[in-house]
């Protein structure tokens, strides 16, 4: 076990984690400069575009020290959003260090602190690393002093590098051998390992991705998962090198993954523990937590044919997305789809954008929504995370939404617009600290609805970007919410309705007016979009029509030229639905959602 | 199959003006090669294309050349092809370009249509569009033309050009219906991207009106035109009377094949487009070494024609022939596409009307649009 590491790279965004990880993983040769893709941690188009790691991976590293002996370093990244910051909670709790990756030109920021708060829960080893020391604009002073005075870190054991040009590379591996404690555990011990992540593959089904705590596993055993007592049998166990690497056993202190006939990702908790059917454990690993959806909202098909498609790509995609769970429903307005359920506002991003392009799927998402719960007069209760569900307002003896505890680190020069943020948002009981100085801790009380309501986009921009946050679900309270309705040329779009806050029903209702107003192109005719409440109508925007858009000359080298802009136009209109006489796009239902001031 | 038409772009002008896209040069030091290019370039078709009943000779410029070069090339185009002895023989003019004698010279060489480029009878607007004669050459090549026995004078506009009043446009409009002309070809300004206009445009130094200004031209100019007795058979084309149209230009718009000689003309037969070199230089030199100077071709899906058949249709008032539509594509419009064409004949856009889906007046306006359904 001494001659292991486990450790996570944690940054800011664009601070250069990916590309750290690249040096490394390039360093210790498991790949050559001829095969390799760059930042091969952040595998997914998506991840890569948005500069964002969504899923975790781990990768073992070969090394031989200074000290001339070998050692594994097992990197494991961890995933870069509030949506997903319980799989990062467990990536961390498989490692005992971190290198806290710092920009030398843009010094410590919103995620920096953020991320180190997590690695200090974790008591995790914390190496701080300043990056791109080659930029012109790097001020690696003013960063150290950073490190002291902001982060209050030892700043005499800061490593300076350039993950770009590829300097200072050899150190930062000589740190982590140095620096970061070799694992603690028992092999003889009865299994007890940590599931930090599973991917689907195709071929073997699930795999698991964990660390070993105390004991050993190796492919025959009958293992089980302690959060439902499910029971498998080991068929292969091994390391992540650049591919699944199979061994004999893996033990404790190491990091590798299992596959034991799991059918779908689903089926395995991140977070959970993996023992022995024969031998379990006396308790669980602590900080398991089951994630549950909190984000609602419908998928639809763009064309009715497409819904066989749809229903198949869902199907699949599911198999390697744990967090995303999914039913029949069906509309008034856009036909046939799918009830979902997402982490948060990212997740449901994600999962559009994957749809769309893995599974090259036009589809329409319906305004998202948080669970509501209803107490009715006959003294039962319903939950309703589908505005279409809404119960009859007569038969409603009473109303709860969910709230959250949202904990935010910011400068202390934006605490008052923060507050006035948070207090818009119907935050309460609002907690301040000063962990550092200049830094502030502020935590509130929120409905869960007011921060997929532009919460974050707003939070950022008031910040300036310094800001983090992060929330937790903590119970649901009495709120006297309202049904906003949309109608689009006198006809119900039930996709645009929303359940909100009965005193923010009316601006919802406007401002929805307003920004499907924004996203609703002008057609041949005129378009009225109205918001309802109870059946009055409270708001109103009119799209004019356009009276001429035929071109003026159309002769032998104009129509080619011409065909091709209609081929376009034909294109985009396939991602716009049709209600009515309406072209909607697909943008409309998101937008309704998100502020004016983005 | 119909007969195909001729199209010859001459690609000389006096200059270039400030909205024009086209391609031409302004030095004629080339006229007497490029004239023996085309000559050649004649030739290269003779097996492929051998009858044509239209011969459009547009540009440029065609009235800069020597009068002499159209009688040769049409001479030559007889020689080599067969041209339908009632064919209709098209020739693009500048105002200021031709005199009494050429005009007649024009019109014994065996051309039967002139088309003048008059634009506008406001000097302040043929400033900004950078056109080269002015009101009283407008007026007097019309009065030529006449003398020269043209029974079929074509006169082309264009509205919407910035800072034109609409009594400027109404001053224009009415200017040309007084020569009773055969045809009329009202175009709203584009502005193409390159050309000066669109420059001064991005610049901010014109603002181009906007589109309800220009849909209320549009309607007011079609009104005034119908008054006056003229049949519109295009967005921007008008009639004395049916036998008046372009034969010539309505093959464009049905999928009749065409052959376009010349820098960047393009030809049409059958699934298939192509298109010239664009670059005098490179059009005279292919035809040196006896190659078709072609730049580049499209073959055209069964999709791609229907897109096309749809939404040239759609431009012209006759509309759509839906049986014929459905026995070229195997697709029955109006029970494919049965709401979308209910909402759009209950909103007023397009009607059927003799077997052919038409758009209305509103909708020729929209045409563009209506060509997504």
């Amino acid at each position: 076990m001494d001659n292991i590491r486990n450790f996570s790279i944690i940054a800011h965004i664009d601070h250069g984690k990916s590309t750290l990880a690249d040096r490394l993983i390039q360093y210790t040769g498991i790949t050559n400069t001829r095969t390799f893709k760059d930042q091969i941690l952040d595998n997914m188009d998506i991840e890569r575009e948005r500069g964002i790691t969504i899923k975790s991976q781990a990768i073992s590293l070969p090394y031989l020290g200074k000290d001339g002996k070998s050692y594994i370093l097992n990197l494991i990244d961890t995933p870069g959003h509030v949506d997903f910051s319980y799989e990062v909670s467990r990536s961390l709790a498989s490692c005992e260090g971190v290198l806290l990756l710092i920009d030398a030109a843009q010094g410590v920021q919103a995620q920096t602190l953020a991320n180190l708060y997590l690695a200090m829960e974790h008591n995790l080893e914390i190496i701080p690393v300043i990056n791109k020391i080659d930029l012109p604009a790097a001020d690696v002073e003013r960063v150290i002093e950073q490190i002291d005075r902001e982060l209050g870190l030892d700043a005499e054991g800061h490593l300076k590098c350039s993950a770009k040009e590829g300097t200072g590379i050899e150190d930062i591996l000589e740190a982590v051998v140095e620096r970061i404690p070799p694992p603690k555990g028992d092999s003889e011990a009865p299994l007890a390992a940590l599931i930090f992540d599973a991917h689907y593959d195709p071929f073997r089904g699930t795999v698991i991705h964990c660390r070993i705590f105390d004991g050993s596993v190796r492919s025959g055993d009958i293992i089980r998962f302690m959060f439902n007592g499910a029971n498998y049998k080991v068929e292969e166990v091994g390391r992540f090198l650049l591919s699944r690497q199979k061994r004999d056993y893996l033990s404790a202190g190491e990091v590798g993954y299992l596959i034991a006939g799991v059918k779908t990702v689903s089926d395995v908790h991140t977070g959970d523990t993996v023992t022995m059917e024969s031998r379990p454990c006396r308790q669980a690993l602590p900080g398991f937590k089951e994630v549950k959806p909190v984000v609602f909202a419908s998928i639809y098909p763009i064309s009715s044919d497409d819904y066989q498609d749809l229903a198949d790509s869902l199907e699949k995609y599911t198999l390697n997305d744990a967090a995303f769970v999914y039913q029949k429903d069906s509309s008034a307005a856009l036909g046939q789809g799918f009830r979902c359920g997402f982490l948060g506002l990212l997740h449901l991003e994600i999962v559009q954008e994957r749809l769309e392009r893995e599974y090259d799927l036009s589809i329409i998402l319906s305004v998202p929504s948080v669970r509501y719960r209803f107490t009715l007069k006959n003294g039962s209760t319903v939950d309703v995370d589908n505005p279409t569900l809404y119960p009859d307002p007569s038969s409603i003896a009473g109303s709860e939404e969910p709230y959250i505890r949202a904990v935010m680190m910011l400068p202390e020069r934006y605490l008052g617009s923060v507050m006035k943020l948070c207090m818009e948002k119907r935050g309460a009981n609002s907690v301040i600290n000063y962990p550092g100085p200049g830094r502030v801790e502020l935590s509130y009380e929120m409905p869960l609805a007011e921060v997929i309501y532009d919460f974050y986009d707003r939070f950022k921009s008031v910040t300036q970007g310094y800001g983090s946050f992060d929330y937790d679900l903590i119970d649901y309270r009495t709120s006297n919410l309202a049904l906003v309705d949309i109608l689009v040329n006198g006809e119900k779009v039930d996709a645009l309705s929303q359940i909100v806050h009965r005193e923010r029903a009316r601006a919802r209702a406007l401002q929805a007016c307003e920004r499907l107003k924004e996203e609703i192109p002008r057609q041949m005719f005129k378009i009225a979009i109205q918001g309802v409440i109870g059946g009055e109508i409270i708001s109103r925007t009119t799209i004019s029509a356009f009276r001429k858009d035929v071109t003026a000359k159309c002769y032998g080298g104009d129509i080619t030229r011409k065909r091709k802009l209609l081929e376009k136009q034909k294109k985009g209109k396939k991602r716009m639905k049709m209600i009515g006489s309406v072209s909607i796009p697909q943008s409309a239902f998101l937008a309704v959602l998100k502020s004016d001031t983005d | 199959m119909e007969t195909p038409g001729l199209y010859i772009h001459i690609p000389f002008c006096f200059s270039k003006c400030h909205y024009c896209g086209f391609y031409s040069t302004t030095s004629l030091d080339a006229v007497e090669d490029f004239v023996r290019a085309l000559l050649g370039e004649m030739d290269i078709y003779r097996e492929d294309f051998n009858a044509f009943d239209t011969i459009y000779i547009g540009g440029g410029t065609p009235s800069l050349i020597p009068v002499k070069y159209v009688g040769r090339i049409l001479e030559e185009a007889a020689q080599i092809f067969a041209i339908s002895s009632h064919a209709e023989i098209t020739l693009e003019a500048n105002p200021a370009d031709l005199d009494l004698h050429d005009m007649r010279a024009l019109r014994n060489s065996g051309i039967n249509r002139i088309n003048i480029g008059i634009q506008s009878f406001d000097d302040t607007v043929l400033t900004i569009l950078g056109r080269k004669h002015n009101r009283a050459q407008a007026l007097a090549a019309l009065d030529n033309a006449e003398k020269a026995g043209f029974d079929a004078t074509g006169i082309d506009l264009i509205y919407g050009v910035p800072g034109q009043e609409t009594d400027s446009w109404k001053d224009t409009l009415l200017t040309a219906l007084s020569f009773h002309p055969a045809h009329l070809s009202c175009y709203q300004l584009t502005v193409e991207p390159g050309t000066p206009l669109a420059i001064r445009q991005s610049e901010g130094e014109i603002v181009l009106p906007d589109e309800a200004f220009l849909a209320d031209i549009f309607f007011e100019t079609t009104d005034i035109i119908e008054k006056a007795g003229y049949i519109q058979y295009e967005v921007s084309n008008f009639a004395r009377n049916l036998k008046l149209t372009s034969r010539h230009n309505q093959k464009y718009w049905n999928h009749t094949p065409y052959l376009g000689l010349g820098p960047s003309a393009h030809s049409f037969r059958e699934h298939r487009r192509w298109w010239n070199h664009c670059s005098l230089s490179g059009y005279i030199k292919d035809l040196e070494r006896g190659k078709a100077p072609v730049d580049a071709s499209e073959t055209l899906t069964d999709e791609q024609l229907q897109l096309e058949a749809l939404f040239l249709g759609l431009r012209t008032t006759k509309g759509v022939h839906l049986k014929d539509y459905e026995l070229r594509f195997t697709y029955d419009l109006l029970s494919e596409k049965n709401s979308i064409i209910a909402t759009l004949i209950q909103k007023g856009f397009i009607e059927i009307h003799n077997g052919c889906l038409r758009p209305t007046r509103a909708g020729l306006a929209v045409a563009d649009s209506l060509a997504l359904i």
